[in-house]
């Protein structure tokens, strides 16, 4: 799909609802980017908002839930740093601990490769991360909603960061996954959805 | 110089020179378990933060925040007598040339080059520096924010791993680092992740080199998962015959178990291998060998200009000279400052000024020269 102002591939697709009314928009980064200054300076809302909107929007049992956004860009990277993988693979360093999980399928073979058929860690641990284990072992339910409040604590950070930076295609996972956690629909069954976030906000990442 | 009373120094601007004497520099005193081979051992340990993405992926503003987090970590957990704290990134390239030739900096930190990304000589990145031995030293930015090493004389791995075990413990207890349940210690480089943990030996190879008998120790170390590679990547004469033998894969595998591998079986092979050549050198082919040792004691003590690679490759024949006997009066510890006096960064800063090439040649050899017959009046006395 090409972008509404110009000829490019139309990376940003938002749906946003304006007056009761839903309004859609295609646009390539530099527009979109465009787009959320001007409406800045004009009616006070930033390209980051309209994504907010466009997210609530999407919220389950809400009427835009029907509307189908476009699908997920296919370059999308890491939740935490931006890399995808055709990036490691030119560079051959990850960019963040998140990729790891991100990208854990992967990586699981290139590992075994590297490492003499080993996949797992054997070793030391921190202290925090044993002691993590072991809280979780003995109180699950603390230990879940320790891990949930830490996990969104990590994607609330990234957020911030993915919005300060223009990122708008990354914000706009992150504030989905944001959303399904704080209503609780994360620990559901969807782990297996192919939203990116998913397995990746482990909490000691 | 430096305040004495100071735990704590920092050299922040470029004008702050690390004052380090060079006589204090624990792994070159030539004392320790069979430093006649074993140069140094070095175990370093890869951690990064949770807070920030690895430095490959970060500008200029998080790698300051990486800093600002780590420096209070690193000076407030007595991690030895006196840390030196430096940045890079403000120090004058003499200085890091000076913290490479030391080896307590990469050249990778030292040019502000990370992975595959172009040098970046303003990119904020630092070392801490353990004094006054020197064994410990923290790269703050490269390729992963942290990276932790100790260095000790002679073969003592077990002494360099309990050590970073308690530095380690300690700065955790302050920063948080990447931890991932099944893939440990989280890296920027996949082939550092599970343990981060890199053993390292720095071996004087000379007469392996010399009886051609390196390949095979170079094929067998292979087999056994780890590398033996030359000195600062240069030929191996002009490296004075070091080698540096490391462990390949850190995932798998605990730390006490490549420990063990590593100090119990593999390097006293290796030592064994080269000591019976240096034997076998002396017995079949004694003539040659000693006459080697005393040419290359003769150019050392008379040549007017020499370079680098030069100087270390002699210095290599002179020391085995030393340890099997032939040169008598002269110490390890005398030739193995020499060989780190001669790298351009040291030379210019023992001399005071700033050196061209030629120039360096020229106070190369005078220093090699005064030295030589100021440290040792070798009595022609090997029958
Ligand atoms: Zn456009
Ligand atoms: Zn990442």
């Amino acid at each position: 799909m090409h972008c509404e102002r110009c000829q490019q591939e139309a990376t940003i697709h938002e749906v946003v609802v304006r007056d009761g009314e839903i309004v859609e928009k295609h646009l390539c980064e530099q527009c979109a980017a465009e787009a959320g200054l001007s409406q800045a300076g004009g009616s006070g809302i930033s390209i980051a908002d309209l994504i907010g909107q466009y997210v609530m929007a999407k919220e389950p049992g809400s009427p835009a839930e029907a509307v189908t956004p476009a699908k997920p860009a296919p370059a999308q990277g890491c939740p935490g740093c931006g890399m995808t993988y055709a990036d490691f693979k030119a560079g051959g360093l990850l960019g963040c601990g998140s990729c790891y999980s991100y990208f854990e399928e992967r990586l699981g073979p290139l590992l075994e490769r590297a490492h003499e058929g080993s996949s797992a860690h054997v070793g030391k641990a921190p202290r925090r991360a044993i002691a993590e284990a072991r809280g979780e072992r003995s109180s699950s339910a603390a230990g879940a909603r320790r891990e949930l409040a830490m996990k969104i604590t990590t994607l609330e950070q990234k957020l911030a960061k993915a919005v300060k930076a223009e990122q708008y295609e990354l914000a706009a996972t992150l504030r989905d996954e944001l959303a399904k956690l704080s209503s609780g629909v994360a620990r559901s069954a969807d782990r297996a959805s192919d939203t990116p976030a998913d397995s990746g906000m482990g909490g000691f990442s | 110089m430096n305040n004495a009373d100071d735990p704590r120094e920092s050299a922040h601007s470029g004008h702050d020179r690390p004052a380090i004497p060079y006589d204090r520099t624990e792994w070159l005193t030539g004392r320790g378990p069979t430093t006649d081979v074993v140069m140094s051992s070095r175990v370093r340990l890869a951690r990064n933060l949770t807070e920030s993405s690895f430095p490959v992926r970060i500008g200029s503003a998080d790698a300051t925040r990486v800093l600002d987090r780590v420096r209070p970590s690193v000076l407030a957990a007595g991690l030895a007598d006196r840390v030196m704290w430096v940045e890079l990134h403000t120090s004058s390239k003499l200085d890091r040339d000076l913290l490479v030739e030391r080896h307590l900096i990469s050249p990778q930190l030292a040019s502000g080059k990370v992975g595959s990304r172009r040098a970046t000589p303003s990119m904020p990145r630092a070392v801490a520096i353990g004094l006054p031995d020197e064994r410990l030293s923290i790269m703050v930015n490269e390729e992963d924010h942290l990276r932790i090493q100790l260095i000790h004389s002679g073969l003592d791995l077990t002494g360099a791993m309990v050590a970073i075990d308690t530095i380690d413990d300690r700065l955790e207890s302050s920063l948080d680092f990447a931890y991932h349940p099944r893939f440990g210690y989280l890296t920027s480089c996949p082939t550092n992740v599970g343990t981060g943990a890199r053993l390292s030996v720095m071996l004087h190879l000379p007469a392996l080199r010399m009886t051609g008998d390196l390949a095979k120790v170079k094929n067998a170390t292979d087999d056994l998962g780890l590398a033996l590679r030359g000195f600062h990547g240069e030929d191996s004469e002009g490296s004075g015959d070091f080698f540096q033998l490391s462990n390949q894969t850190t995932l798998g595998k605990s730390e006490q178990v490549l420990l063990h591998e590593m100090e119990q079986d593999i390097v006293p092979r290796v030592v064994e291998y080269e000591r019976r050549s240096r034997q076998l050198l002396l017995d079949r082919r004694h003539d040659a060998t000693t006459d080697e040792v005393w040419r290359a004691y003769g150019v050392l003590a008379s040549a007017r200009l020499l370079t680098a690679s030069e100087a270390m490759k002699l210095l290599s024949r002179l020391r085995l000279g030393v340890l099997l006997g032939i040169i008598p009066g002269l110490s390890e510890q005398t030739v193995n400052l020499l060989m780190l006096l001669v790298q351009p960064a040291h030379l210019q800063s023992v001399v005071g000024s700033e050196l061209s090439q030629r120039e360096r040649r020229v106070k190369r050899a005078d220093l090699v020269r005064t030295r030589l017959a100021a440290g040792a009046q070798p009595k022609a006395s090997d029958a």
